[in-house]
Parts: structure tokens; C-alpha cells; sequence
């Protein structure tokens, strides 16, 4: 339950560090000599996402979901499919 | 010419990768449709992302990037970086669990036996097909556009060569091109058309991927060659900042805060598009997902990074050029900056976005046979071949249908790109529905439809305001004009479009489809015990509905 919480908070922190008000009309420095700061904060942003995403699937993975050894319905979608 | 040339030996490469996926390929629907759940891990993230890499995202953010400036990387790109993935974490690897256990293939599919109602899924059917259509005229006709502009005829004087044509009884000079609009049309449409018949999902997915790795490829070459024959992008960039005209695109002066939240929702699309939902159900194995999820970001931002900061760098070199005009900086800046066959390469990769058409050709065409001709007994009396070759045909009739009115409704162009803008709200607020599907063990097939409804007449809402109103729509840099003055600022017109107090209308439309979802399915019987004990094995059942747990049929 703490790890579900925690990384709730974390997904929900990350959505609104997207909303980067203090970077809004500046344009210096120019990181790199050529990324406006906005920018290369976002690019940041994208980094920090994968980042995100790799301790989601480290700490949060759905290992139930494959069905191994499930056979497949064998449906073909009609409505007089056995459910 | 050479450009030309290139693109040729690309369309050429894309559709024997399509014949070579159909003779790969085993003759069944599972291996048409969804290539045999097989692709893995790096096919299906590069399928995966080339299915979201089209030409409207592409094209599409270098103008706007011009027109706004460097916030569009956050519009377009980072909130994307984020909300996608967890799109598929959450969503996508579920619909996988569930096509893998029940043989789903389509999200109708899965509604229409989770509600135990034939009716959501067609409405959700008709809804989701209507909003995929324009995506698939454009794509054909930017094919068409893309391909006359890369064979312009060059005088001696590397300027454009002219001729006299008559246009509705008048003589106009136009530019001449080796393959002009409608055989360009043709010749895509023919391509697409070809190895999305043969190849199916299969031959789909490795086109993408093929076309992923030549944009990232190529992209980062270009990227620097422009930035090295321009003198450094460093110099461009100081001289904009110094500039007060064109300081105001290196900040986000031209976005208003609440537009820039509110467009962290539009991303919520990209799992509700038909063909990305069944591109899940590709994977061999969800671990596929893994790779997907950690590495997207990452690619979105080699292909936006450089798709914004160019764009952004063109006001520099060609100011003044009117929205829509900027669509095409990319190729200008190609065409100006780089050799010819790199020109050609990179007009090659731009043709790959442009073509992006081909999963939403397949999507509708799987809908089709899934959807109507298997759902209404089509399978079950003519077999599995014949619901492959229904898919097959319906993948002819689509493509010449969206190239015949690419050809009658070319200069109504506008009309389709402002579909597709609605379309993404469209999608995304359809995400709640699939949310509730996969999570909320009480909703119901009531509170499903009214969501949809609600989607769907706000979008007509939204057309018939965003039509009415384009008199009174401000140019950029004015202020918002108030549409109906006792609403005072909750209902206004921007120049790019109709504003909810400031937000896109992506934010109530979504809003409304939880608020519908909710109340429909509060107020209506819960889907039956059994089948709520298929969908959610490992907790009991607790709405207390005795349901049969019969078959699905058209009574209900």
C-alpha cells in the first residue's frame, strides 16, 4: 500500500512539474549555447519521464496479465461466441 | 530530380516489405490482423511510436513551432513523453491480457462482451470510424502534396520553372513539377493500399518500423548539417533573443498557461485511436510493453526536439509566412541547407509520417470485419479466409474512396485538418470509457453510451461554435472575442479556436464523459456476476446482480 501511495505521489508530481510556470518568459540561459531554458527544461521533462516509466515497470509491473498457458478463446467476434 | 528519385526507390523498398510480411505470413485473421501477436520488443516500440508519428504531428508542430514558439515542445512533446506511456502501462497492457485471453482484437470487441451490449460497440464503432477518416484523406493527400513538392522542375537558375495553365477559364502560371498533385495522390494511395492488402498488420508494423528508424536516422543528420551551414544554431539563437520580434518565440509569451495545461489531456487520445489500441494486441508478450514505455519518451524527443527547434529557426530565416504557409518549413530548410540526396532521404522520411495513414487504413479495415462482418455472423457462416479478404477489400475501398475526395475536396483541406484537431478531444475524452472498462468494476453499458453521446455532441457542439464564430476570430496577438456576451469570458474565440475559460475544450469534454460515465452506470443494473467474474477473476463480485451470464445477443 506505501509503495501504491508513493508512487502515486510520484506520477502526480511529475504531471504537474509539466506546468512549469517560473520558466514562462525566460529565454536565458541558453544551455548548450542554443536551447532557450524552457525548452531544455522540457527536454529534461522527457528525460525525467523514461525515468519515471522505468521505475513504474521496476516497481509497479502487472505480472498477472500474461496468460500463459490460457489458451485463446478462439473467437472470431460474432455475438453467438461462447462468453 | 534526384529527390525525387529517392522517394521513388523509398516507396519502392516500403511496399516489398509488404510482400514480404504476406509471404511470411500464414493466411489466418490472428496473422492478418494482429500479425500473429508475435512482434517483440523493438518492432513493436518502433511500429508503435511510427503509428503515432504522423505528418499532422510532424509537419504539424515545426508551424506551429514557428507560429508560437518553443513551448510547443511542451504542448506537443513532453506531456505526450509522459501520458502515452502510462497510457500503455495502465491500458495498453491490459487490452493486450484481455485480446490474449478472450481473442479480442478490437475495443468494440472487448465493450460489447464487458457490458454485455451490442449497441455501445456500435456506437463506439461509428463514433471512432467517423473521427478516422479525415486522418486518412489527409494522409493522402499531404502523400500527394509532399511528392509534387519534392519533384518542383528547377530552371538553370535554381529557382522553380513556371508554365501557363487554365484554372476555371483563367491562364495562370503555377510551378512545375515532375509528378504533379494527382498522380502523387495516386501513386501513394497505390503503395499504402498495396502493402497494407498484402501485409497486413505485419507488413504495417515493419513499414513503421522502417520508417522510425530512417526518421531518427536521418533526422539527427540533417539536424546538424542545417545547424552547420546556417553557421551554428548558437548564433541564430542569441540573434532571435536579441530580436524583439522574434524574442517572444524562445519563451512562452504566445501560450496562455491555461491552454498549456489543458493540452496534457489531448495525449489521453493516442490509447482511444483505434489503431494504436490494436497495435497492443501485437506483442508477443506484455514484457514487449517494458522497452516501450521506458524508451518513448526518449524518442519523442529526438523526433520533436529538432522537428520545434527548426521550426522555431525558420521564423529566423523565412519571417512572415502565414499559419498554414509554415506547415512546410522543414522542407524548405531541407531543400536550402542540404545536399540533394540527403534532401531526398530526408524528403523520404517525411513521406514515412506522411504515410502514417496505413495502420489507420488497417484499423478501420480490422474494425470492419471484426466489428460488423464477424460480430453479424459473417465469420461463422463463410470462415476465417473470408474475413480476411472482407478486411482486404474494405482496405481497397477505403484508400480509393479517401483518394477520390482528396481529389474532388483538395482545396478543402482545411475543413479535414480542423476534424482531425477535434478528433484528438474526441478521442481523448473517450479515454474515461475505456478507464471505467478496465477498472471500474460498476459501470455500465448505460453509463458508456452516455459518455459517448456526450462525446459526440460536443464535438458537434464544438464544430458548429468553432464555424460559426470564425467572423469575429481574433488575429494572433489581439484579444479573445466573447461569443455569447451573457456567458461573458467562460465562452470565447482565440484565434486558433473556441476556449472554455481559457482551457481548450478538451478539459469539460472530459470532464462531461467522467461526469456521464458515472451517473449512467450509478443509475443502471451492473453487468451480470459471471461476467464481471470473467473480467475481474481475482475479486468477488460485489454488486449484487444476478446476471445469467448468457451469450451476448442483439437483444440486448
Amino acid at each position: 500500500m506505501k509503495k501504491r501511495i508513493s508512487l502515486t505521489l510520484l506520477v502526480a508530481a511529475a504531471y504537474l512539474l509539466h506546468q512549469d510556470f517560473w520558466n514562462w518568459e525566460k529565454i536565458h540561459p541558453l544551455v548548450f549555447g542554443f536551447l532557450p531554458v524552457g525548452l531544455a527544461y522540457h527536454v529534461g521533462y522527457s528525460l525525467l519521464a523514461a525515468a519515471l516509466m522505468a521505475v513504474m515497470v521496476r516497481c509497479a509491473w502487472p505480472e498477472d496479465l500474461d496468460p500463459a498457458g490460457t489458451p485463446p478463446a478462439g473467437q472470431d467476434g460474432s455475438k453467438e461466441d461462447p462468453t | 530530380m534526384i529527390p525525387a528519385v529517392v522517394v521513388l526507390v523509398y516507396l519502392a523498398i516500403v511496399l516489398y516489405l509488404g510482400i514480404f510480411a504476406f509471404r511470411k505470413g500464414a493466411s489466418s485473421k490472428e496473422d492478418y490482423f494482429v500479425a500473429g501477436r508475435s512482434l517483440g520488443p523493438y518492432v513493436f516500440l518502433l511500429a508503435l511510436f511510427g503509428t503515432n508519428m504522423t505528418a499532422f504531428a510532424i509537419l504539424g508542430s515545426s508551424g506551429l513551432a514557428y507560429q508560437r514558439g518553443i513551448g510547443v515542445y511542451g504542448l506537443m512533446a513532453s506531456a505526450s513523453g509522459l501520458v502515452i506511456p502510462l497510457c500503455l502501462f495502465f491500458i495498453g497492457t491490459r487490452l493486450w491480457g484481455l485480446g490474449k485471453k478472450f481473442g479480442h482484437i478490437t475495443q468494440v470487441q472487448y465493450f460489447r462482451d464487458r457490458w454485455e451490449c451490442s449497441h455501445v460497440g456500435t456506437v463506439i464503432f461509428l463514433l471512432t470510424s467517423l473521427m478516422l477518416v479525415p486522418y486518412i484523406i489527409i494522409g493522402i493527400m499531404g502523400g500527394g502534396h509532399t511528392l509534387e513538392a519534392l519533384t518542383t522542375v528547377m530552371g538553370p537558375d535554381g529557382k522553380p520553372q513556371l508554365h501557363e495553365v487554365v484554372r476555371d477559364g483563367k491562364l495562370v502560371a503555377e510551378t512545375r513539377h515532375w509528378v504533379g498533385y494527382e498522380v502523387g495522390g495516386a501513386i501513394v494511395a497505390v503503395v499504402v493500399m498495396s502493402y497494407v492488402f498484402f501485409g497486413g498488420m505485419r507488413g504495417t508494423a515493419w513499414v513503421n518500423t522502417f520508417q522510425t528508424v530512417l526518421f531518427l536516422g536521418f533526422g539527427a543528420v540533417a539536424f546538424a548539417l542545417i545547424s552547420k551551414n546556417l553557421g551554428g544554431f548558437d548564433r541564430i539563437m542569441s540573434e532571435m533573443a536579441a530580436d524583439p520580434k522574434t524574442a517572444p518565440l524562445l519563451a512562452r509569451q504566445r501560450i496562455p498557461m491555461a491552454e498549456f495545461f489543458s493540452y496534457t489531456l489531448i495525449p489521453l487520445s493516442a490509447i482511444m485511436f483505434p489503431h494504436i489500441a490494436i497495435m497492443c494486441m501485437t506483442a508477443e508478450k506484455v514484457a514487449s510493453f517494458k522497452k516501450t514505455v521506458v524508451f518513448y519518451p526518449i524518442c519523442i524527443a529526438l523526433i520533436w526536439l529538432p522537428c520545434v527547434v527548426l521550426g522555431v529557426v525558420a521564423a529566423h530565416q523565412f519571417p512572415g509566412l502565414k499559419v498554414g504557409e509554415s506547415d512546410d518549413v522543414i522542407l524548405r530548410l531541407l531543400t536550402s541547407n542540404t545536399d540533394a540526396l540527403l534532401a531526398g532521404v530526408l524528403g523520404a522520411a517525411i513521406m514515412a509520417c506522411v504515410m502514417a495513414s496505413d495502420s489507420q487504413i488497417l484499423a478501420l479495415a480490422t474494425m470492419f470485419s471484426q466489428d460488423v462482418f464477424g460480430y453479424y455472423g459473417g465469420t461463422r457462416r463463410f470462415g476465417d479466409k473470408a474475413q480476411v479478404w472482407t478486411g482486404r477489400a474494405f482496405v481497397v475501398l477505403v484508400t480509393t474512396f479517401a483518394y477520390l475526395v482528396g481529389l474532388r475536396l483538395e482545396d478543402k483541406a482545411g475543413i479535414f485538418e480542423l476534424a482531425i484537431r477535434f478528433a484528438f478531444s474526441g478521442f481523448a475524452a473517450l479515454a474515461p470509457v475505456m478507464l471505467a472498462a478496465l477498472f471500474w468494476k460498476r459501470s455500465t453499458r448505460w453509463g458508456a453510451l452516455a459518455s459517448t453521446l456526450w462525446v459526440a455532441s460536443s464535438m458537434a457542439a464544438l464544430w458548429w461554435l468553432h464555424d460559426s464564430t470564425t467572423g469575429i476570430a481574433p488575429k494572433p496577438g489581439q484579444p479573445h472575442a466573447v461569443i455569447f456576451p451573457a456567458l461573458g469570458a467562460w465562452l470565447v474565440r482565440s484565434p486558433g479556436g473556441v476556449l472554455v475559460h481559457g482551457f481548450l475544450p478538451v478539459l469539460p469534454m472530459v470532464l462531461g464523459s467522467v461526469f456521464w460515465m458515472a451517473v449512467g452506470s450509478w443509475l443502471s443494473r451492473p453487468p451480470s456476476t459471471a461476467t464481471l467474474a470473467r473480467y475481474f477473476p481475482d475479486r468477488e463480485p460485489s454488486t449484487g446482480s444476478a446476471g445469467s451470464g448468457r451469450p451476448l445477443s442483439a437483444d440486448n
